[in-house]
């Protein structure tokens, strides 16, 4: 599975969005209708079930799925 | 303008969604048949406990009217209201997805009860706080929990910026709801209003709650659990649910050329001031209540014909109620016919009055007497006719949805044929 893949899994699963409406350059807030909760809850899951801590500064950064899906490269252990 | 020169308040909606039926046609269709929507509990294990029986809603399915996205949103009994608001606006005319007019908006309030809001999201965060620790609970964990979010959701869907807020008098919530919406209507500050009340409530704390208070009825068999005004009834039986009335001012309606169900004639509210759980045995002020709401009506006792009665199946509360009735009523209460729908429904809680509401309008607009169901031994403290197992045809002048909630809130309604 590509990030971009776990991604959006996570994203469905957790913010109950359709899978077809979510595409690698999607922003959460301006094309998806999410709010700051929103973006809160998704933040607690991928720290969840990958196992890291997201820092309170690096949050207000992870607003589009291609920004969480470089994030997740950069911080998931290879 | 009715009497007194005030506004006239008349009800154009209706929306349910109970454990006997998840809409008002349903609804009333099994509380004629006098349906019991009573049996096991499925919400969680209950192997270990005294209380194993409610009247749970079946078959719900709350994307049929609510966006699933926001369905996660919103705890159980928010999405119980929206479901019944959404039936009442449609049923009022109104479209049941989009906002209303930016001229209506302004003079359309919301008022939605509830006993104790999101009690399962609190009782799932505090678990999830338990076990990850309380800065990992949910961001909606407040904002599906709290009491008032019911209205808020109604209102945020319809666009209604008229008063929105929640009245909590334990099991007498939706009474004050629609009674408050009367008065608001009425006194000319706003044109029409959502008022109801919502329960979800079947839940491992909430029912240990009622047990330590041995309020709830210990009876194993749903059939004779919640048994109202039976010699051996021994408790109530938790219910949960929500009804939705479409309050609106009379010319209003009429000028939209809504289908007008009945007037909201009256409403008296008082309090016992007398304990925190057990109503007053002299029962003096829940007797007031009631001829101030006939009084309010501007009618004479001698005009209800129907009354939907609190009727809990608690000892307590059916010998005192029966007997504000007779002290409100006095000669006259042998003629009225009353009924116990928690037979059918048990106690909804802060949504009990808006489904009582329900069963008394629609005695008044079909001249039908729902039953109070499992009834087999008489109660000499409670001597009035409930009704019993069968229903009845019957011309209904006048109805009341009676309330008593813990804290001694009274509260009476009455609906007026049109």
């Amino acid at each position: 599975m590509t990030t971009f893949e776990k991604v959006r899994e996570l994203i469905v699963s957790t913010l109950n969005y359709d899978a077809d409406e979510i595409k690698e350059d999607t922003k959460l807030m301006e094309d998806l209708g999410a709010d700051s909760l929103d973006l809160v809850e998704l933040n607690m899951a991928l720290e969840e079930k990958y196992g890291i801590s997201i820092p309170e500064e690096d949050f207000p950064s992870l607003t589009s799925v291609d920004k969480i899906a470089a994030y997740l490269d950069e911080h998931l252990p290879a | 303008m009715s009497r007194d020169g005030k506004r006239k308040v008349v009800v154009t909606g209706m929306g349910a969604v109970t454990p006997i039926g998840l809409n008002v046609p349903e609804i009333w269709e099994n509380a004629k048949k006098g349906v019991c929507g009573i049996g096991e509990i499925t919400r969680y294990d209950t192997t270990d406990r005294q209380i194993h029986i409610a009247g749970e809603v079946k078959g719900f399915v709350p994307e049929n009217s609510i966006d699933k996205k926001d369905v996660r949103k919103m705890d159980l009994y928010t999405q119980y209201a929206v479901a019944a608001a959404v039936e009442a606006m449609k049923d009022a005319g109104f479209p049941g997805d989009e906002k209303v007019s930016e001229e209506l908006a302004d003079r359309f309030g919301v008022l939605i009860s509830s006993g104790v809001g999101g009690i399962g999201t609190i009782e799932n965060e505090h678990a999830k706080g338990e076990t990850k620790g309380f800065d990992r609970v949910s961001p909606f964990y407040i904002p599906m929990s709290i009491t008032n979010m019911a209205s808020a959701w109604v209102a945020i869907r319809y666009g209604l910026h008229g008063l929105a807020a929640c009245s909590v008098t334990a099991c007498a919530s939706a009474a004050y709801a629609i009674g408050e919406g009367i008065r608001y209507i009425r006194d000319g500050y706003a044109d029409a209003f959502i008022c109801g009340g919502s329960e979800a409530a079947i839940t491992p704390l909430s029912i240990g709650g009622f047990t330590s208070m041995k309020a709830l009825s210990t009876t194993e068999d749903p059939l004779r659990a919640s048994i109202p005004f039976d010699a051996e009834r021994n408790g109530f039986v938790m219910g949960e649910g929500a009804g939705m009335l479409i309050l609106e001012e009379e010319e209003h309606a009429k000028k939209r050329g809504a289908h007008i169900y009945a007037e909201a004639a009256g409403y008296a509210a008082n309090c016992d001031a007398y304990h925190i759980t057990a109503p007053d045995p002299e029962a003096k002020y829940a007797a007031e209540c009631l001829k101030e709401a006939v009084l309010d009506a501007g009618m004479s006792l001698d005009e209800i014909d129907y009354i939907n009665a609190h009727g809990t199946s608690t000892s307590l509360n059916d010998k005192c109620e029966t007997l504000a009735v007779k002290k409100a009523f006095g000669d006259l209460a042998g003629n009225i016919s009353l009924s116990s729908t928690k037979s059918m429904t048990g106690h909804l809680l802060g949504a009990s009055a808006a489904v009582g509401s329900i069963f008394a309008i629609k005695a008044v607009t079909d001249d039908f007497i729902v039953p109070t169901i499992g009834y087999k031994n008489a109660d000499p403290d409670c001597d009035l006719d409930i009704t019993p197992n069968t229903g009845k045809q019957r011309q209904v002048r006048a109805s009341i949805c009676n309330s008593l909630g813990f804290g001694g809130h009274n509260a009476s309604l009455v609906f007026r044929k049109i």
